[in-house]
């Protein structure tokens, strides 16, 4: 079975376009990957199909407005993939 | 339709938020000055109006879903096929079913039927924000509840 990071690797790479070489544990979406606003509903809907979770991007949105959390705490694939396997297991998946 | 206003459906026929469905009916203009280019001697509807058809039909459903709270913004589109040529006085039957409600967005595939043949396809999403003005909200919701809108989906508005 792969792992949450292989998923969303494939994910993103198959989503936008991006050589899988590119994508590591430690790269922001954004600011490595290039990914914006719009490919990323893609990859959530595509990860939420995966995982059989909702990512709860309305609330991290707001939390990085509101300045209570940085991009990197949601966005950097380490801290994504520990966040999809807190999800997974809330929901018992 | 109400090309000039870019109001591309004409009465909402059903609403059902348990199925996830809606339809809308569009009876295409019999007269337009877009026909003049599009084209002359042979008058056709632009595909791009009916992709807008489609996603006015979705966002009636998603505006009951979100009890007139929210608005969808049309934000991709994919896989859409224009397979037939639409053509002055048709009637269009336009269908539009909910196929994922994520955090902040939602999906929808949608068709556009003529005698039962389809016309057009096409998958949506949809960011689903805050109204960004009362004012658009109020008249949004008096058009909606116009062409046949559930009434019991506006309250919190009206």
């Amino acid at each position: 079975m792969p792992s949450t990071f292989e998923t969303v690797t494939n994910i993103i790479a198959e989503t936008c376009d991006i050589p899988r070489e590119n994508i590591k544990l430690e790269s922001h979406a954004i600011d490595d990957l290039g990914i914006d606003s719009l490919d990323f509903l893609d990859i959530a809907f595509a990860i939420d199909k995966a995982f059989g979770i909702k990512l709860p991007l309305e609330q991290w949105t707001q939390e990085v407005n509101e300045g209570k959390a940085t991009t990197e705490q949601y966005f950097v694939l380490k801290n994504l993939c520990e966040r999809i396997d807190a999800l997974k297991a809330a929901k018992g998946v | 339709m109400r090309i000039e206003y870019f109001l591309l459906v004409d009465r909402i026929v059903s609403l059902s938020i348990e199925e996830g469905v809606v339809r809308c009916e569009a009876t295409v203009p019999a007269e337009s000055t877009i026909y003049e280019g599009h084209f002359p001697g042979f008058p056709v509807l632009p595909g791009v109006l009916l992709i807008e058809a489609m996603a006015q039909t979705a966002g009636w459903l998603v505006l009951a879903m979100t009890r007139c709270e929210r608005f969808p913004f049309l934000s991709i589109i994919n896989e859409a096929k224009l397979r037939n040529f639409v053509r002055p006085g048709n009637v269009l039957m336009v269908e539009s079913k909910l196929i994922y409600e994520g955090s902040g967005y939602i999906k929808t595939e949608n068709r556009v039927l003529f005698e039962s043949a389809v016309m057009c396809e096409a998958t949506t999403t949809f960011r689903v924000l805050p109204f960004p003005s009362p004012v658009f909200q109020e008249k949004l919701v008096a058009h909606a509840l116009n062409i046949g809108f559930p009434a019991e989906f506006a309250k919190n508005v009206r």
